[in-house]
This record gives C-alpha cells, sequence and structure tokens, in this order.
C-alpha cells in the first residue's frame, strides 16, 4: 500500500530509503556517531540503530547546539541520513544541510510535516521525497 | 579557515564557548596528535576574527556577560537556557556555525525568543508536596532540570511551586540538565526569575497548553535515570560541567581541606583559563593540587578525546555530562551531589548519601 504526505520543503532534494522513526528528540551532538552514522544517545529508544543511508523521522533535535557541526561532518563522511523529517521546521538540522551544500556540494532534504502526517510515519516502510517535499510512503505487507 | 580566507571580521563583542583541546596540558592526555592540531587551528581561525578568546560554555560568568533586556545571538544550549531564563537577555536556540554568522553580520532574525511574544511559557510544572529537604538537596536542580527537559521538549516550561532559593550555579545547574534532556532555551520560575514575576506574568495571560505535577516520586526517577552505573567501582571524578565557578571552586576548597583523592582515583575539573587564574589569585588552586585534583582549562570530557580507554566509570554532579557521557565517552556514569563526589574520591569507590 502507498500513502502520500505533503510536507514543507524546508532543504530541498530528492531521497529513497528505509525509515528510522522516533517520536522522541534526538541531540546529534553526543547522540550520533558521525563517523558510523549509529545513534549513540544511550536513553533513546534509537540507541544502537543505524541511521546512515535511512530517512531519518524525529520530532526536532534536543541538546548541544554542536547538534549541527556532527550531522555536517556525517554529511561529508557519507554516514547520514538520506532525509530528515520533523514536526515544524528545525534550524539546527536545516543548517547542517545548508551548509553542507555550500561547502561539499551535497545537501539532504529537510522536511518538515504537520505532527498528524508525522505520526503516520511510525509504522516505517520505504520512503521517497520529492524535491517539492511530496513523500511517498512504501509499506510491505500492508 | 574558509571565513577567514574570505576576510571575516566580527562586528560586535564575541565571546567564544570551549575549545577542541587544552592548548597548554593536552600532553599529560592521550588526545590525539592530530586532533590537537586541528583544534588549535580551529582557535587560532576564530581568534583571527577578532573575537574574545573566553573559551566557556559559561559566558554569563564573565565580564561579558549580557543584561536583561539585551539582543543576543548565542550557541551553547546551557548557555542559551541561562541568558533566556535567569538574566532575561534574548537569544533563540543558535546552532554551531550560525552564531558565527551573526557576530560577523551584526545581524539576528527578528524572530522566536527574541520577539516578547515567543517568551511566555507553555507547558507548567507544578511541584506537589516535594520535601523541603529534597528542595535542599544539592542535587534537586540538576534533577529537576533532567525531567524539565523531558516533559518540555522544545516548549517554554514555567516552574511553580519552588520553596527555596536556588544559587546562580544551581540555576546552571538547572538549564544545563533542560537544555541536554530536552530543547529548553528557556525556562520561568514563577517568584523567580525576571520575566516571571507571577504565574500570569509567565505566561503572559495564557493558559498552559499543559499541565504537570512534580512530586518526589517524579524527581526520584528522574535522579534514578541519571546513573547508568550499578556498584561501587570508580575511574574518575569529573566536575565542571558547564565550566567550575568561583563559588564552585570555593564550596569544593572547603569539602576537601587536609585530604587526598584516593591514589586510582582520577579527579578532573573542567573550567576556563580565566576562571581558574582567578581562583589561583584567591589561593583555591594550590590545595587542590595537593589533593590530587588535576584541571583542565578551556575544553572539556565531552569536548577533548581526553580520557585513557581505561577510564569506564565516572563520577559527576553534572546532568549534562551524566547525560552525554554514556554515549559520547562509552563509559558508565554515577551521578551525586559534589560532597558525595568528593567522599567517593577519597575512599575509591562511588558512594552516594541517597537522594531522600
Amino acid at each position: 500500500m502507498n500513502e502520500q504526505i505533503q510536507g514543507d520543503s524546508i532543504v530541498s532534494g530528492s531521497a529513497k530509503g528505509t525509515i528510522l522513526f522516533s517520536d522522541e528528540p534526538l541531540s546529534f551532538w553526543g547522540g550520533y556517531d558521525q563517523n558510523t552514522g549509529e545513534i549513540i544517545d544511550r536513553r533513546h529508544p534509537l540507541s544502537g540503530q543505524i541511521a546512515a543511508e535511512r530517512v531519518l523521522a524525529l520530532p526536532f533535535s534536543r541538546g548541544s547546539s554542536t547538534g549541527t557541526a556532527v550531522l555536517l561532518e556525517a554529511i561529508r563522511a557519507d554516514k547520514a541520513p538520506v532525509a530528515i523529517l520533523t514536526t515544524g521546521i528545525d534550524t539546527f538540522f536545516a543548517l547542517a544541510s545548508i551548509v553542507a551544500a555550500e561547502m561539499y556540494g551535497k545537501p539532504i532534504p529537510i522536511i518538515a510535516l504537520s505532527t498528524s502526517d508525522f505520526i503516520r510515519l511510525r509504522n516505517g516502510g520505504q520512503a521517497e521525497i520529492y524535491p517539492n517535499g511530496a513523500i511517498t510512503i512504501h509499506q510491505a505487507n500492508s | 579557515e574558509r571565513l577567514v580566507r574570505l576576510g571575516a571580521k566580527v562586528i560586535i563583542p564575541t565571546t567564544l564557548n570551549v575549545s577542541g583541546v587544552d592548548e597548554k596540558h593536552w600532553r599529560d592526555w592521550p588526545v590525539p596528535p592530530d586532533w590537537a592540531e586541528k583544534a588549535i587551528r580551529q582557535m587560532a581561525a576564530y581568534k583571527s576574527m577578532g573575537t574574545v578568546p573566553t573559551w566557556t560554555c559559561a559566558p554569563y560568568q564573565t565580564e561579558y556577560r549580557p543584561k536583561f533586556g539585551q539582543q543576543i545571538a548565542w550557541g551553547e544550549s546551557n548557555a542559551i537556557a541561562f541568558a533566556n531564563s535567569v538574566i532575561g537577555a534574548r537569544t533563540e536556540r543558535y546552532p554551531d556555525l550560525l552564531d558565527i554568522c551573526a557576530a560577523i553580520t551584526g545581524r539576528a532574525p527578528a524572530a522566536g525568543l527574541h520577539l516578547t511574544e515567543n517568551r511566555a511559557g507553555q507547558i507548567l510544572l507544578k511541584l506537589q508536596n516535594v520535601p523541603e529537604e529534597m528542595q535542599n538537596d544539592a542535587s534537586f536542580y540538576p534533577v529537576l532540570g533532567n525531567l524539565m527537559g523531558k516533559l518540555a521538549g522544545n516548549k517554554n516550561p514555567v516552574i511553580q511551586g519552588m520553596n527555596t532559593t536556588p544559587s546562580e550555579d544551581q540555576l546552571k545547574a538547572l538549564g544545563a540538565a533542560g537544555a541536554s534532556s530536552g530543547a529548553v532555551a528557556l525556562f520561568h520560575i514563577v517568584g523567580l526569575t525576571p520575566e516571571a514575576p507571577t504565574l500570569e506574568a509567565a505566561f503572559q495571560g495564557n493558559q498552559p497548553q499543559k499541565t504537570y505535577s512534580i512530586t518526589k516520586n517524579e524527581l526520584l526517577a528522574s535522579w534514578e535515570k541519571l546513573t547508568t552505573a550499578d556498584g561501587e567501582e570508580l575511574d574518575m571524578v569529573v566536575l565542571g560541567c558547564p565550566h567550575f565557578s568561583m563559588e564552585e571552586f570555593k564550596q569544593l576548597d572547603s569539602l576537601i581541606q587536609g585530604r587526598r583523592c584516593h591514589p586510582e582515583v582520577q579527579f578532573l575539573i573542567t573550567s576556563s583559563r580565566n576562571m581558574v587564574a582567578l581562583a589561583k589569585q584567591s589561593g583555591l588552586i594550590e590545595q587542590l593540587r595537593q589533593f590530587g585534583a588535576k584541571i583542565s582549562l578551556d575544553t572539556c570530557i565531552l569536548t577533548t578525546p581526553m580520557l585513557p580507554n581505561s577510564t569506564k566509570r565516572l563520577m559527576t554532579n553534572s546532568a549534562k555530562y551524566a547525560y552525554y557521557a554514556p554515549g559520547l565517552l562509552n563509559t558508565q556514569v554515577v551521578f551525586g551531589t559534589l560532597t558525595d563526589c568528593v567522599e567517593s574520591a577519597i575512599c575509591g569507590k562511588a558512594t552516594r548519601n541517597e537522594y531522600l
């Protein structure tokens, strides 16, 4: 079954990947290993999961201001999520992607969703993201 | 360095957060030399743009402390919370890289917490039947902050029902904790912080979006979550997150009089070069050295990879250290009061006075 969601494209781009979802916010600094793409916040429900090359859905970023630098470095090292989907606009993620475009020529899409649309990602599946902020979710076995 | 090559200079007073290395003492620790070299390059780049080399995560405890109502643009989560909440200066929660752009342009967007209407409280945390002795415990503020961050997320929390008058360092601990477990950039305490003389003022006449009762049980659960280690093994006590202040040096001084740290436990304090120089002038450093303490300048254990691999069990009075160390440093952590930390360092094992 396919589902369509329309988000706001904060940093525009195309991406495809498996959804990794949590309704708990994350600090990238202290919570994300930029060399491996592992979520290392040991108090976070996604602790131990690899978010690299996946579509990461988090409500917003919490914690350290240096989260931006960690995401930027992960993008440079190809260990970042292929896209990040949030509820509302998250300036920390957006800035990392904007600077990645400027410095490395490779931004990742950052999409803001309404809370009700964000919750629809909780069952995972494959997501395809379009430059206009549209998202198609493919779920196997449903 | 790219900004420097482009000729960038800051045009407003600009303090600097912690650096990536203690320039003077990094060789005393297993810091990779290429890390140190890059960190020193980064320091040089920041300095050449005309910034003030404060190198601290507690810039509000320097001569550059902002004033009530002043528009500022700060990074560093704990400093943002302190400036907005305790001082009433106005900053949005700025990420790294945007802060230096604000310094170069002298501009910040007229949005977010720069604007009065966005500074209203949004959720209410009501302390209910929290025993006075618990509120007077040195762990109360970091423990409450840890819970506040969890409950508030990215909203502005208002705390009601506090019976004690916290010190500045206790408010610093509260904010640092809330900006780690959550995204708290502004909190109000009714009757205490400058924009919250009353409950109505804190909410600017609005109704709370949500109200939480906080009892002894929620605080105990928050306290327990800050510790990840079981047992008493202890490799290191680490203090100074955010950076240790003069008052904190004085408190520590009164606890270590004539005593010695256990030979198998490292005792580390992180602070800025300026604060340590002031503490030295006040005669507070010599006794610390005799106690067996080490001091690291301008950085901390989270921003410099400096701990030996053999350091597996940390103890701290900082909720922020306790929050980040397990993931960033792959260590276990015991959270205790300053007194617990000192007593544990002396006896060589992690012991705590139970939190009530």
